[in-house]
C-alpha cells in the first residue's frame, strides 16, 4: 500500500464513484480507515448490490405454489411433491456467470464458476445432484477463443468430475461479439428435504461463528471488483485477482458441510463467494439484524503476514462460515477432523449492529451493518430504446440440402461431443438423459423414487439482439418448451443476465426490454424467477456482448417411465409437426450461416399459443402416444428433423404441406413448434384431437430409410450429414 | 450377500456401488471408511470405488493404496473374498499391488466419459460366470487415467493366465492389448475402468453390468 493516495483516491481505484463515496463519508461521519474502505467497495460492487439492475429484478414474478423460496438466498427453492416416505422434498437450483475470470484465466475462471455455484446449493442443505453450462465464445478464427475453449471446458470437466456431480446439460455458441468477453454461466441444481433448509441470517446473539474449509490465502483479491467493470487492453493484467479451485477441497466441504447439519449443530450457515468473509460475515450478521465481531488472528492462513484488509477481501476458495448452535462446536470440530478440514471459531453475534474486526490486538474495522446493505446504491440508470431490427423484407434462396450441410457444421450448430465428453455426465448414477441422449432436456432421477427433475439452460443472443423484447420471452419460452419435451412440468427459472455497461442508455435498455419480456412470460407461463445473478461490464474497448439473459429451468416428472426423448423415432412411424409455421426467418440460422446476413426481426413469440401448443404436446407424452418429440428451434424444422433421425439412427423423408417455398419451410424459426412421432394407426387421432384442441397439427413425414429427405428439394445420406455434425469441433480443437 | 464399500476422502461412487449391489443383489452394504484398521466380518465382497481419493493430486490411487483399511483389503484378498475395484477403483489396487499393472494418462490426455462396448474376454470367472452368450456388453465410462499398462513379461503372464476379463472393441485410450480389466492370478480380485454401477438397470441406458454382480450372487449359491 503505497502511502502518497489518499482514502479517496483508493475509493475510486476500487470502483467506488465519488458520489457514493460520499454517503459513505456521511454515514460514518468520518473517513473510513483502508480496510473499511475495502469492505465498502465490494459490498457496493455492482457484483454483490445489483444496483443496476436491482429496480428492474423486482419485475420478475417470484412467487407462486411451488415456490418455497425466491430470490435473496444464495439459492431458489421449489417443491416437488413428496418421496416415498412422505418426506417432502425440494429442489435447490441458481445459475451464476464466471465470465470476466474466466476470460483472464480460463481453466481456473471456469472451474471456481462451477465450486462457486455448487456451494450456494449445498449451503441451503441441498446435495448437488447436477450440473450444467451456457457457454459463449468469440469467433473460432479469433486468435483467443481456441485457448478459452480449451482452458473452460478442462476447468469446468476437472471441477465436476473431481466432484463427482454430472454434468448433463449444457449450450454454447461462437460469436464476434464474444471476441473480447467469453461468458461462463454454470447453473447447479440440489435435492434436500423441505424441511431441512438452511439459511444464512443469524438467529441469535451470543452464538460462535465457526470458518471452516480450506485455508485463506492472497488469491481472488477484489475479484467482485473486477468482475463489475469493463475489460481494456491491460486486463490480463489481472490475472492475481482470479481464484484458484480445489475440487477435492470442495467434495470434502460437501460431505463436512451435509454432515454438520445433518448434527443438528448448524443455525445458519453461508458460503464465502464473492467478496469472501465480508460478504458472508455482513450477510449472516445483517439479516439476522444483528451485530458480528470477528478476530482476524484466528482466521486459518495459507500465507505469512496477511493484513486484515487481505483476509477480509480475498476470494479463496472452498470456504464456509457457519453460526453454530450453543455448545455444539465440539460436534463441529469431530467432523472438520474427519473430513481433515481446517476450522476456528473467529467471532460471535451479538446485538451491536456493527461489524467489528480485530487483529493483532487491535480494531481496525467498526462499520455500522445498516447503511453496508440498506445503503448500498440504488440507480435508476438512464436508458433509451434499444435498437430493433425491422422485419425482413428479402430472404435468398439456397439449395436445401446445400443449406442443411452448412447449417450442421456451422460452429453454433455443430456437434458439441468434444466438449462433454469431458465431463462426467453419469456419477451418482441417476442420469437418465444428458448432453448424449438426443432429449431436449437433462433428466436426473430423484434418488430413490420415481420421480425425475428436468433441466435445461437457454438463450437465443441473436434474438435479443435483434429485440431485447422479444428474444428476453423467447429464452423464457424456449426453456419451458425443451422441458415440456422431454415430459416434464416446467416449475421455475434461475436467470443468468449477461450485459455490457449499464451506464451506457442502449445497454441499459437492453436489461431493462430483456427483463420486460423475460417477466411476461415467466407469467403467462406460469413459471417463477426463484434465483438469479447479473453480470453486467462485459464490454472490452466499448464493445459490449451480445445481450445474453441465460434461462436456467427446472422442470418435474412425476414417474420418470413416462420421459421422453427425440432417439426413440422408429421406422413406420408418423412425423407431426405442432404448431402453425409461417415462415419466420429474421435472425435465424439460415440467414447468418448461409448468406452471412443478421438482421430481421426474431420470430415472434406467441406465449398464449406456447402454452397451448406445449400442454398438447406434453397430454400426448402422459398418454404415451408421442414416441419421440424434440423441440424446433435454432434451424428450424429440417435441422430438428436431423437431429432425430440421427439420434434415433433411422432416416426421415419429409414433405412440404404448406405454399412455403422449400428453404423457407424447412429452415424459419416460427416459435411454439414441436416434432412428434407417432405410431401410423394413431395419427389421424392426434391431428383430430389437435384440432379439437384448437391446436395447428399437420403430419410432414414419415420415418424410413437411411437418408434425410425434403420431397423433391434435397436428399442426404444420414451419414453424410453426421459426418458433417461431428467433424467441426474436433477438427478445429485439432483432436 | 454381504458387501462392503470403501470410502476415501474423494471417492464419488461409493453411493453408485452401494446402490448397485444392493438392487442387483439384494445384499447388506455396509460403507466402510478408510481409516478402519477392521473390516466388517464375513464379507463376501469388497467393492473399491470411482472418484479422485485425495483428488488424485499423487499419481491415481497412490495415496488411497497407503490407506489404513487397504492393509485389510490386502488380507481380505488373500483369504480369497472377491475384491472388486472400478476406475479410481482399479487405480487403487494397481497401486496397492493387489493386480498388476498400471494405468496411465489416456493417450489423448483428456478425460473421456462414454459409453464403451467391452468383449468378456474370460467368462469363467466368479465375476462373469453369469453373462450369456452375449458378444459385446456396453457400460460407461468416466476417466483421464484409463490407459491400462504393463511391462511385456507381466503382459505376456497376464494374457498367459487368462487374466484379461474384459477387452474394449474400440480403445478409447491407448490401453496395452485394450484391455479394460483384470484379474489377480486366484481371480478373486477384479479391476476394471468402465462402470458397472451406472449400468445395473435399463433406464441407466444399460443393464450390462448387473450380470457381474449376478455372478458374484451366484458364487454364494454355489458355495
Amino acid at each position: 500500500m503505497s502511502t502518497t493516495k489518499t482514502i479517496a483516491e483508493y475509493a475510486a481505484e476500487y470502483g467506488l464513484k465519488p458520489d457514493e463515496y460520499q454517503v459513505i463519508l456521511d454515514r460514518l461521519g468520518r473517513e473510513p480507515n483502508y480496510v473499511e474502505l475495502g469492505v465498502f467497495s465490494v459490498m457496493w460492487s455492482e457484483h454483490c448490490s445489483y444496483k443496476s439492475s436491482r429496480l428492474h429484478l423486482r419485475k420478475f414474478p417470484v412467487t407462486g405454489d411451488k415456490v418455497i423460496c425466491g430470490p435473496g438466498e444464495n439459492a431458489g427453492i421449489i417443491d416437488i411433491g413428496e418421496g416415498p416416505d412422505g418426506q417432502k422434498l425440494a429442489c435447490v437450483f441458481k445459475m451464476e456467470s464466471h465470465n470476466h475470470p474466466s476470460y483472464i484465466e480460463p481453466y481456473q475462471g471456469a472451474a471456481t464458476g462451477v465450486g462457486g455455484i455448487m456451494r450456494d446449493v449445498f449451503t441451503m442443505g441441498a446435495r448437488p445432484v447436477a450440473l450444467l453450462n451456457a457457454l459463449r465464445f468469440g469467433e473460432p478464427d479469433h486468435p483467443k477463443t481456441k485457448r478459452i475453449v480449451e482452458g473452460v471446458v478442462a476447468g469446468i470437466g476437472g471441477y465436476g468430475n473431481c466432484v463427482g456431480v454430472p454434468t448433463v446439460a449444457g449450450e454454447t455458441n461462437f460469436h464476434s461479439g464474444y471476441n473480447g468477453n467469453c461468458l461462463v454461466n454454470a447453473m447447479c441444481v440440489g435435492l434436500a428435504d423441505a424441511d431441512k433448509i438452511f439459511y444464512s441470517a443469524a438467529p441469535e446473539p451470543g452464538l460462535p461463528v465457526v470458518y471452516f474449509g480450506s485455508k485463506t490465502g492472497r488469491d481472488g483479491i477484489h475479484g467482485a471488483t473486477m468482475s463489475s467493470a469493463e475489460f481494456s487492453e491491460d486486463s490480463e493484467e489481472k490475472r492475481p485477482t482470479v481464484q484458484v479451485g480445489d475440487p477435492f477441497a470442495e467434495k470434502l466441504l460437501i460431505e463436512a458441510t451435509l454432515e454438520l447439519m445433518a448434527s443438528g449443530a448448524v443455525a445458519a450457515i453461508q458460503d464465502m463467494g464473492a467478496a469472501g468473509l465480508t460478504s458472508s460475515s455482513v450477510e449472516m450478521a445483517g439479516k439476522g439484524g444483528l451485530g458480528i465481531t470477528l478476530d482476524l488472528d484466528k482466521v486459518p492462513q495459507r500465507e505469512e503476514n496477511m493484513s486484515a484488509y487481505e483476509m477480509m477481501l480475498s476470494e479463496s476458495q472452498e470456504r464456509m462460515l457457519a453460526i453454530l448452535k450453543p455448545g455444539r462446536e465440539e460436534d463441529g470440530y469431530r467432523i472438520f477432523k474427519k473430513w481433515g478440514l481446517d476450522a476456528a471459531v473467529i467471532g460471535e453475534t451479538n446485538t451491536s449492529g456493527h461489524i467489528v474486526l480485530t487483529h493483532k490486538g487491535e480494531v481496525v474495522c467498526d462499520l455500522p451493518l445498516g447503511p453496508l446493505s440498506d445503503d448500498a446504491p440504488l440507480y435508476d440508470r438512464p436508458w433509451v430504446e434499444p435498437d430493433t431490427q425491422a422485419p425482413l423484407t428479402r430472404v435468398p434462396v439456397a439449395p436445401v440440402g446445400d443449406a442443411l450441410l452448412t447449417i450442421l457444421k456451422s460452429p453454433d450448430m455443430a456437434s458439441k461431443r468434444w466438449l462433454w465428453e469431458q465431463y462426467d455426465r453419469h456419477v451418482m448414477a441417476d442420469t437418465l438423459a444428458d448432453s448424449a441422449t438426443g432429449a431436449d432436456a437433462g433428466i436426473v432421477r430423484v434418488h430413490g423414487t420415481k420421480k425425475a427433475l428436468a433441466v435445461t439452460s437457454d438463450v437465443t443472443p441473436r434474438y435479443v439482439q435483434a429485440n431485447p423484447y422479444e428474444g428476453g420471452k423467447q429464452a423464457v419460452a424456449e426453456a419451458w418448451r425443451n422441458l415440456t419435451a422431454v415430459g416434464a412440468d416446467p416449475i421455475a427459472i434461475t436467470d443468468n443476465l449477461n450485459f455490457g455497461n449499464p451506464e451506457r442508455p442502449k445497454i441499459m435498455g437492453q436489461i431493462v426490454r430483456a427483463i420486460d419480456g423475460m417477466a411476461e412470460a415467466c407469467r403467462v407461463l406460469n413459471f417463477p424467477v426463484v434465483s438469479g445473478n447479473v453480470s453486467l461490464y462485459n464490454e472490452t474497448n466499448g464493445v459490449a456482448i451480445p445481450p445474453t439473459p441465460t434461462v436456467g429451468a427446472v422442470g418435474l416428472i412425476e414417474d420418470y417411465e413416462n420421459r421422453i426423448g427425440f432417439n426413440s423415432l422408429k421406422n413406420g412411424q408418423v412425423l407431426i409437426l405442432i404448431g402453425d409455421t409461417k415462415g419466420e426467418l429474421g435472425s435465424s440460422i439460415y440467414l447468418r450461416e448461409v448468406h452471412g446476413l443478421e438482421e430481421g426481426a426474431p420470430p415472434p413469440v406467441d406465449l398464449e399459443l406456447e402454452k397451448l401448443n406445449g400442454d398438447f404436446v406434453r397430454s400426448l407424452i402422459h398418454t404415451k402416444t408421442a414416441k419421440a418429440v424434440h423441440d424446433l428451434s435454432d434451424g428450424g424444422l429440417l435441422t430438428a428433423a436431423f437431429d432425430v433421425a440421427a439420434a434415433s439412427n433411422v432416416g426421415i423423408e419429409l414433405k412440404n404441406p404448406t405454399d412455403l417455398e422449400d428453404h423457407v419451410f424447412a429452415f424459419a424459426e416460427d416459435q411454439a413448434r414441436y416434432l412428434v412421432a407417432v405410431d401410423e394407426a394413431s395419427a389421424h387421432l392426434v391431428l383430430a384431437r389437435a384440432a379439437e384442441a384448437g391446436v395447428a397439427a399437420q403430419t410432414v413425414g414419415v420415418a424410413t430409410g437411411t437418408d434425410l429427405v425434403l420431397a423433391g428439394a434435397a436428399s442426404l445420406s444420414l451419414e453424410a450429414l453426421k459426418q458433417a455434425h461431428e467433424s467441426w469441433l474436433p477438427a478445429y480443437m485439432g483432436a | 450377500m454381504k458387501a462392503a464399500v470403501l470410502v476415501f476422502p474423494g471417492s464419488n461412487c461409493d453411493r453408485d456401488c452401494k446402490v448397485a449391489v444392493e438392487t442387483t443383489t439384494g445384499g447388506h452394504v455396509d460403507m466402510v471408511w478408510h481409516q478402519e484398521t477392521a473390516l466388517p466380518s464375513g464379507l463376501d465382497l469388497i467393492v473399491v470405488p470411482g472418484g479422485f481419493s485425495y483428488g488424485d493430486y499423487l499419481r491415481c490411487g497412490a495415496m488411497a493404496s497407503q490407506s489404513p483399511v487397504m492393509a485389510e483389503v490386502a488380507k481380505a484378498a488373500e483369504r480369497g473374498v472377491s475384491i472388486l475395484g472400478i476406475c479410481n477403483g482399479f487405480q487403487i489396487l494397481c497401486e496397492s499391488g493387489l493386480l498388476p499393472g498400471a494405468l496411465l494418462r489416456n493417450a489423448g490426455l483428456k478425460y473421456i466419459c462414454k459409453p464403451i462396448e467391452l468383449t468378456i474376454e474370460n467368462r469363467n470367472t466368479r465375476f462373469t460366470s453369469a453373462y450369456g452368450d452375449e458378444q459385446t456388453i456396453w457400460m460407461t465410462q468416466g476417466n483421464a487415467d484409463g490407459n491400462f499398462f504393463a511391462d511385456a513379461d507381466t503382459l505376456q503372464s497376464i494374457e498367459d493366465n487368462g487374466q484379461v476379463v474384459f477387452r474394449y472393441v474400440e480403445n478409447p485410450n491407448g490401453s496395452i492389448n485394450n484391455i479394460a480389466g483384470i484379474v489377480n492370478k486366484a481371480g478373486n480380485v477384479l479391476g476394471m475402468m468402465p462402470h458397472p454401477d451406472r449400468a445395473f438397470e435399463p433406464s441407466l441406458g444399460s443393464a450390462d453390468g448387473a450380470p457381474l454382480f449376478h455372478s458374484l450372487q451366484r458364487l454364494l449359491q454355489s458355495a
